[in-house]
């Protein structure tokens, strides 16, 4: 990974939420450098920062200070709308809650992201059926997330986030709704696209099974980064068979 | 993007149809209750100006009273010996008939019909602009005899005869006897809503002798003058309201206490009644178009509350703020419209089987329709703004979050 220019590239980012007595500084200084093709697992206590990195990362929020670089681009001080067009065209998400359109089938909501950007009509069709196709949901496409089980719905999630080819996967407790065997599910299917369609992973959680699917184990404490430790590939794939 | 907009607004909206329907109903309503208002008080308005004007561009009448309509009947009376004096007196008059009316039950065997009798002398016919049916109109040899004769209406052969001949028949007004020599062309219903062709024709003198009974004998209600072809009906008003005020010793500094008018004139004055009516009424229905709106006002700020979530998705996902507000902007615009359109269409189908119900024309009228479209669609924008920014300063994160 070293040589080439690191994906995301953050440097001393800190958040405060509120002002004067009531401030809470959330994140005290983060440097932080993920690398294209990196499966980053994002963990510690809850009030640690990790969902507040997430936002930040994922570009639904702006820094307090501190620069942000995404694929050389300074985003720090990028505006709403200018975030939104970043996350259109860079991110995909995926959600605890799925996140998905209620009465709203499966097929359609895997467009949407590519409704917004622009595609017509049929090529959002073709690209969506095949991003259901490749988490073994086209059988699936008709139906609303109601009539789905949390595993499948997780999957049409997965889907929405691929449709658009991002570059990063943010991954916001991806398992924490599900029960353990859908859980494995999941995370092979998150690996399997890390590895096999090269997207950028990360992922916050603060189940350490989940985590010993990531290459890479960063905790949050206090607002700083306590540890973060890469495993090389041996490790990684003794690590993956125990926790299966 | 606008037609994904559309799409997606169509889909909210079905996928809500029930609420989606009350939320429009107000509009439809309002919109409705416009154009039903204005449509109808135009036709009103029309067909009261097409029935006076067909009376003829030359005829002035002259009635009692300083005003038309009720109200102005303390005045007394004109004389026979006015019409006379009338016809002495202005060169530009080409016929004077002085009418005398009264409400009559018409019998003719086993069948009675309540309708009205105007006595009056042979000129009338023409003055009014009747058209004989059948037989003839009685003569001035009749007149000045006060012979029972009479002339009918087309409402009152179809109600004492059916398919029967009148001509020779004797009907029975009151306690007289009475020939019918002639039938007159139907006119059909008049400016005040009234039936033109309910009547009965007799001579002025037949009428103040056998029907008036002893009181007033030699009263007449209303005198029609006819002006010459090519003279003004202005100066004929003038010249006839001089002669009325010597005839009725009215002192200079006194006002008449009569009316002249030329058949512009009273249309004018009964269309304007009709005109402030319907402009009345259609502002009150204009106040429930708005009423509607604040209803879609309502809803759809219920609609960006309920949906936070969803805007949160598709926020997360990469929708701008300005894509988020534009969603909401064209849902509450279809809603208004559609509320529009059905109230356009439900008040064109009601206010056609409303005219037809009270006998007024059924007028269409494309600028209103326009007026009431273009407003349903403004409400919308109006109405639809204030929640459509709403949804759209939403905070992705705090949308997610929003259960």
């Amino acid at each position: 990974m070293t040589g080439t220019e690191p994906l995301i590239q953050l440097r001393d980012i800190t958040k405060i939420y509120g002002s004067g007595s009531a401030a809470f500084q959330a994140l005290k200084g983060i440097d932080l450098d993920i690398h294209t093709g990196e499966m980053v697992a994002v963990m510690g206590a809850s009030g640690s920062g990790k969902s507040t990195l997430m936002n930040l990362l994922g570009c639904l929020d702006s820094p307090t200070d501190g620069q942000y670089f995404f694929g050389g681009r300074a985003v720090e001080g990028l505006t709403k709308e200018e975030r939104a067009l970043l996350r259109r065209h860079f991110l995909g998400f995926v959600f605890q809650g799925f996140n998905l359109l209620a009465r709203t089938s499966a097929l359609e909501n895997v467009e949407l992201p590519l409704i917004y950007r622009g595609i017509s009509r049929s090529e959002r069709r073709k690209r969506a059926r095949r991003a259901l196709d490749a988490v073994g949901l086209l059988p699936w496409e008709k139906h609303a997330p109601n009539e789905l089980s949390g595993g499948q719905q997780q999957r049409v999630a997965i889907a929405r986030a691929i449709a658009t080819d991002p570059s990063v996967l943010f991954a916001d407790e991806p398992t924490g709704n599900l029960d353990s065997k859908t859980s494995v599910e999941i995370m092979d299917l998150i690996t399997d696209l890390n590895r096999n369609r090269n997207i950028t992973v990360v992922m916050v959680t603060h189940e350490p099974e989940m985590a010993e699917y990531a290459r890479r184990k960063i905790v949050l404490h206090d607002g700083l980064i306590a540890t973060d430790d890469r495993y090389d590939k041996h490790v990684y794939e003794a690590a993956r068979k125990e926790a299966v | 993007m606008f037609w994904d907009a559309l799409a997606i607004a169509v889909r909210e909206i079905r996928r809500n149809l029930t609420r989606a329907f009350l939320t429009v109903l107000g509009v439809i309503i309002g919109v409705a209750a416009v154009v039903i208002m204005v449509t109808l008080g135009q036709g009103a308005t029309e067909s009261v100006t097409a029935q006076v004007e067909s009376l003829g561009s030359n005829l002035v009448i002259a009635s009692p009273g300083r005003s038309m309509g009720p109200g102005g009947s303390s005045a007394p009376n004109f004389q026979s010996a006015d019409a006379t004096a009338i016809r002495d007196a202005v060169s530009e008059v080409r016929a004077v008939a002085p009418v005398r009316s009264l409400g009559v039950n018409a019998v003719y065997l086993q069948e009675d019909w309540s309708a009205q009798a105007m006595g009056t002398t042979t000129d009338y016919f023409s003055v009014a602009g009747w058209t004989l049916a059948q037989g003839r109109i009685f003569t001035e040899a009749e007149s000045r005899a006060a012979r029972p004769v009479c002339v009918l209406g087309d409402t009152l052969v179809k109600e004492l005869f059916g398919r029967q001949d009148p001509l020779g028949a004797q009907i029975r007004l009151k306690n007289m006897s009475c020939e019918v020599i002639g039938t007159l062309e139907g006119k059909g219903q008049g400016a005040m809503g009234n039936d033109q062709d309910n009547i009965v024709a007799l001579p002025l003198s037949t009428l103040q002798r056998r029907l008036a009974g002893r009181s007033g004998s030699r009263d007449v209600n209303a005198i029609m003058i006819s002006a010459k072809d090519g003279t003004s009906t202005d100066r004929v008003v003038s010249a006839v309201a001089e002669v009325l005020r010597q005839q009725r010793d009215i002192r200079n500094d006194e006002d008449d206490d009569f009316s002249v008018l030329d058949t512009k004139q009273i249309a004018n004055a009964l269309s304007s009644t009709t005109q402030i009516l319907t402009l009345l009424l259609g502002a009150v229905a204009a106040v429930s178009l708005l009423v509607g709106g604040i209803g879609i006002m309502n809803i759809m700020l219920v609609s960006v509350t309920e949906r936070t979530r969803e805007i949160g998705i598709r926020m997360s996902i990469g929708a701008l703020p300005k894509e988020v507000q534009l969603q909401f902007m064209v849902e509450a615009i279809m809603l208004s419209v559609a509320g529009g359109v059905i109230g356009i269409l439900t008040a064109l189908g009601s206010s056609y089987l409303i005219a037809q119900g009270i006998g007024v024309p059924f007028f269409f009228d494309p600028e209103i329709n326009l007026i009431a479209f273009a407003f349903s669609a403004a409400v919308g924008v109006v109405f639809g703004y204030m929640p459509a920014r709403r949804a759209a300063a939403l905070d992705p994160i705090d949308a997610l979050r929003h259960e």
